[in-house]
């Protein structure tokens, strides 16, 4: 799951916690998967550094990104 | 001043010397003689020859020279060249535009429009008429290039490229952008500065392509085309830093501009500076007014996603507690209404029960033999309530009020029978 996703998923998981009586079996359900949401999402949080890569086309069409040299 | 006698079409001053003088005629010849090319009906040269003399003069005198004038009876000629006049009060002077000199010019001029021009004067044979050929070509308050961007903003607009709700929203959280821009550009550097602050674990696929320069809108069409076939980008980000008007002029170019429109992700255009404000500009789906902002809006802070996630969190809390409030609200007063039904009920048994028990105490003979009565029993238990039920020296029990006595009839009377 994307975090965009992530973030999405737990909107919806707070608006209907929110919005709608649930059984609590139901609520505690949801509850529950917005805490991973929110898990996932904080990981992004830690993700290591930023690349910066080259795009280049090969002789047969494909594709490679490869790290881009600085000088 | 005088007129000439001899046909001469224009004034000229009177002491200038002429070949129709005919008294000097004898004396400029006088030391070639009338073999010398037009010197005499016999010599006459052909027009051809003297045109063409007229050209190597013209054009060995002057070096290219600009000039300034008002475009006057301008005509795209079918041949792909450019044709018109350039004139002021006095005069007027024939121009041509080669195709192949056209390319560095932004449009063509319009009639009317105050240029300078860059050309070099020469002879038309053809016509035997002198002309100025341009190579470059500047109109007043930059009208040329904002004609040629306005033609290609309407042709954009009319199809439809520049209107708003085309504009696709770009992701949150973009995993991959790919920036079309030059390799070793500054606007590079400010992107990848901003990224590496905001968004960690953002790849950056630099797509190179030459950003100023005559190959640069090619360049730029096939790096935005390699992006498209590649298909892993989830955002674009096309531009370059500051410069001139010519450098940015790539980012004007028609074929630019819709390379950028057809894009499959959502695009950011970000071209020079905050004053710079490109056809590219136009047709992405955002402007940034700079390389570095652009990066600042593709990617979320790592602070702004904290808090957002700070938010939320509270609300999913907030919003479980709420959920278990009211269950917990309907127990407890559904125990509360259990235990008054059940002590209501209790305290309605107790009162039954004290009022059966009055009853019953009502009914029992205990309560007369507290008064000082005696009940009187036979062997048999039944209770004796008359004489008929006693026999002279027969044994019975009486209960009074705190015990039973062991008793013998010893005799019986009526009540109405004397002692």
């Amino acid at each position: 799951m994307t975090i965009e996703q992530s973030l999405a998923r737990l909107d919806a998981i707070v608006e209907q916690l929110e919005s709608e009586p649930l059984e609590l079996a139901a609520a505690l359900a949801l509850f529950e998967e917005g805490v991973a949401c929110l898990r996932e999402a904080a990981g992004t949080l830690s993700e290591a550094e930023a690349r910066v890569q080259r795009l280049t086309e090969l002789a047969d069409g494909a594709f490679d990104v490869e790290p881009l040299d600085d000088e | 001043m005088r007129r000439r006698t001899a046909g001469a079409r224009g004034p000229a001053p009177a002491d200038s010397p002429s070949l129709f003088d005919e008294e000097d005629a004898t004396s400029v010849y006088a030391d070639v003689g009338d073999e010398f090319p037009g010197a005499s009906p016999a010599s006459a040269i052909a027009v051809s020859t003297l045109t063409q003399i007229m050209k190597d003069v013209v054009e060995g005198a002057f070096v290219p020279l600009w000039v300034r004038g008002e475009v006057s009876d301008f005509k795209a000629h079918r041949n792909g060249h450019w044709y018109f006049c350039l004139r002021d009060q006095a005069s007027q002077l024939k121009c041509v535009v080669w195709s192949r000199d056209q390319l560095r010019m932004p449009a063509a001029p319009d009639d009317g429009m105050q240029v300078t021009a860059l050309g070099q004067l020469g002879v038309y044979a053809a016509r035997g008429e002198m002309q100025l050929t341009i190579r470059q070509l500047e109109a007043e308050g930059d009208g040329l290039w904002r004609k040629a961007l306005e033609r290609t903003r309407l042709r954009l607009e009319r199809d439809g490229l520049l209107a708003a709700d085309r504009k696709r929203e770009l992701p949150r959280f973009p995993r991959r952008i790919a920036v079309v821009t030059s390799a070793s550009g500054a606007a590079l550097r400010d992107i990848e500065a901003v990224v590496r602050r905001r968004a960690p674990g953002v790849e950056l696929v630099v797509v190179h392509a030459a950003v100023q320069g005559e190959n640069a809108p090619l360049e730029l069409c096939a790096a935005m085309d390699r992006v498209a076939r590649w298909g892993g980008a989830d955002l674009v980000i096309i531009g370059r830093g500051g410069g001139s008007r010519e450098d940015l002029w790539a980012f004007n170019d028609e074929r630019v501009a819709r390379a950028v429109a057809a894009c499959a992700v959502p695009t950011i255009s970000a071209v020079g500076h905050e004053v710079d404000i490109t056809l590219c500009d136009l047709v992405a789906d955002l402007r940034a007014p700079t390389p570095s902002a652009a990066a600042e809006t593709a990617v979320a802070s790592r602070m702004e996603l904290a808090l957002e996630l700070g938010a939320l969190r509270a609300r999913l809390v907030g919003a479980i507690e709420t959920c278990l409030y009211e269950p917990q609200q309907r127990a407890s007063s559904a125990a509360r209404a259990l235990s008054r039904a059940v002590s209501g009920r209790l305290t309605q048994r107790q009162a039954s029960v004290a009022a059966l028990a009055g009853r019953l105490n009502a009914l029992s003979p205990l309560a007369t033999l507290e008064r000082g009565y005696a009940v009187a029993s036979g062997a048999d238990g039944a209770t004796r309530s008359s004489i008929r039920d006693f026999a002279p020296g027969e044994r019975f029990n009486l209960r009074v009020r705190d015990g039973d006595v062991d008793a013998t009839t010893v005799a019986v009377r009526p009540l109405d029978a004397p002692r």
